[in-house]
């Protein structure tokens, strides 16, 4: 993985840092240069608050290279943002279910490269 | 625009062919369909592949194929739009026609996926989603559909039987097709059975990996009457093509295909017919749920009805709207760029008559639907008799 390729990412996956139409108020993470709801072209930055339901999930069994399974990835509503894809950690094959609440944490994701350089990013936590 | 036939077809055994490579297998399939379109030239060529610079190293496929075709300054046009690079390659290649750019245009789908091992094409096939904010989270593509499926289940009461028996439908129907990578019977106890692979998904919810390719000739109506083709020239009645969000979760509701609705609609538009017309169909059965969401989406079942509609047997052979009779994605395998051409060669073999042990009586007008990632984009094409 390229630095820059990283570095660029860390606002939104480091902070749920996302944007918002001033328009017509649609979420979004990362932040868009055109509001897909409006059309409007107008944002302002919002930082989302790390609360949210789980919309669904699934156990995945077979992970892509550098991630260990299973593990338990879901599709969160976040609380006044938007649905994102994200992992629940520490969670067994029938705890989680559909309508529960999770809190967003930071998280080690995966590690790249011969140096084994560390990923971080967003993961639930069932509360 | 000019009215477009289908007039020659080409497609060899798909599976995991170790001995063939990627410029072999589109080129095997080309010539068998100039040679059963009974062409003495092609004016042009498109091939749909999805990833072979990931999945194989090369890139630059047009001069591949032209190079290796033996038609050295053939203009050849590389398509991508993940699994439905087969069906998108098809529409440059009817466009073509239509347009009067030129008048023989060469269809090819190809896609070389064993050079790799099972978590390298994972994460090939990976590419098709959201890199950034799907593919880093660590979703997959059975992981993806599978909360898809979990959706529909919650939603509407879709079964885990009924997902089984969308498999065992197209392994059956596979059985029938001489060049299906698995000629099995399934039973819904081996789906249930099967491994793991993102719950509720097990492996034989899954289409396989598979190396594969599928050529069609396409001409402008007017020429196919002066043609002496291995079968009847099938026409070009309607074609649609829709996008959507990269990632899933961006999307309002996880139990619509919207590409592929939008796209379906503008298929029957053009075509001047409805769902209730349609006489069969090949649709994008990647995995069992993304077969019953398609069904929807084409309107051919009502939000919800698509299981039942499957359970009473309505998508067999000899029921009231046969689907995926080639044995699917499921069965007959997937190799992503090839895929969308090869429904399109099904449909065809169909109207003309000639699909032997599957055949779909009386088909005068059949459906092929090929989309990309989880429904990103989609094609609706619409061939008749």
């Amino acid at each position: 993985m390229q630095p820059q390729k990283y570095w660029r990412e860390i606002p939104a996956r480091y902070r749920l840092e996302g944007g918002r139409c001033k328009k017509c108020r649609k979420a979004f993470l990362p932040s868009r240069l055109v509001c897909d709801a409006c059309g409007s072209r107008e944002f302002e930055k919002a930082r989302f608050t790390g609360t949210g339901t789980v919309h669904s999930f699934t156990m995945i069994h077979t992970p892509p290279s550098g991630y260990s399974g299973p593990y338990v990835l879901a599709i969160v509503e976040l609380d006044g943002g938007p649905k994102l894809t994200m992992q629940i950690a520490d969670c067994g094959a029938d705890e989680a279910k559909i309508g529960d609440k999770v809190r967003v944490e930071f998280r080690k994701l995966t590690q790249v490269g011969d140096a084994g350089v560390l990923c971080y990013g967003y993961k639930a936590v069932l509360v | 625009m000019r009215d477009v036939s289908i007039v020659g077809v080409g497609i060899g055994h798909w599976g995991e062919l170790w001995n063939d490579s990627l410029r072999d297998l589109a080129v095997a399939a080309s010539l068998k369909a100039i040679a059963d379109a009974g062409v003495d030239r092609v004016d042009s060529a498109v091939i749909g592949c999805m990833s072979s610079g990931i999945f194989t190293g090369q890139e630059h496929l047009a001069s591949v194929l032209g190079d290796y075709l033996g038609r050295g300054p053939l203009p050849v046009t590389r398509v991508e739009s993940a699994c439905a690079s087969g069906a998108l390659a098809f529409k440059a290649g009817y466009a073509e026609v239509a347009a009067g750019i030129s008048d023989v245009v060469l269809v090819c789908g190809a896609e070389k996926m064993n050079d790799l091992d099972g978590s390298e094409s994972t994460y090939a096939l990976g590419t098709a989603a959201d890199q950034e904010y799907e593919g880093y989270n660590g979703a997959t593509f059975p992981g993806l559909y599978a909360m898809m499926a979990l959706r529909h289940m919650h939603e509407f009461g879709t079964t885990r039987r009924q997902l089984s028996l969308v498999a065992v439908k197209n392994h059956a129907n596979g059985l029938q097709n001489p060049n299906a990578q698995f000629q099995m019977a399934i039973t819904p106890e081996d789906v249930e059975k099967s491994a793991k692979v993102a719950d509720p998904l097990r492996l034989l919810d899954c289409s396989p990996v598979t190396d594969g390719a599928a050529a069609l000739i396409l001409v402008p109506t007017e020429l196919a009457k002066k043609l002496a083709p291995g079968g009847a020239p099938v026409a070009v009645r309607g074609i649609g093509h829709a996008t959507d969000t990269i990632a899933l979760h961006s999307r309002a509701s996880l139990t619509r295909l919207r590409a592929v609705e939008v796209s379906a609609e503008r298929a029957y538009q053009s075509a001047g017919v409805k769902p209730a017309d349609i006489h069969l169909a090949e649709v994008h059965d990647c995995f069992t749920i993304a077969e019953l969401m398609a069904m929807e989406a084409l309107g051919f079942a009502a939000p919800g009805q698509s299981g039942p509609m499957v359970e009473r047997g309505e998508t067999a052979i000899g029921g009231r709207i046969p689907i995926n009779p080639s044995g699917g994605l499921k069965s007959k395998g997937h190799p992503v760029g090839a895929t969308g051409v090869a429904q399109i060669l099904e449909i065809v073999e169909q109207l003309r008559g000639q699909a032997g042990g599957r055949q779909v009586k009386g088909a005068k007008l059949g459906l092929a639907q090929n989309m990309g990632g989880t429904g990103g984009s989609s094609i609706v094409t619409i061939l008749g008799a």
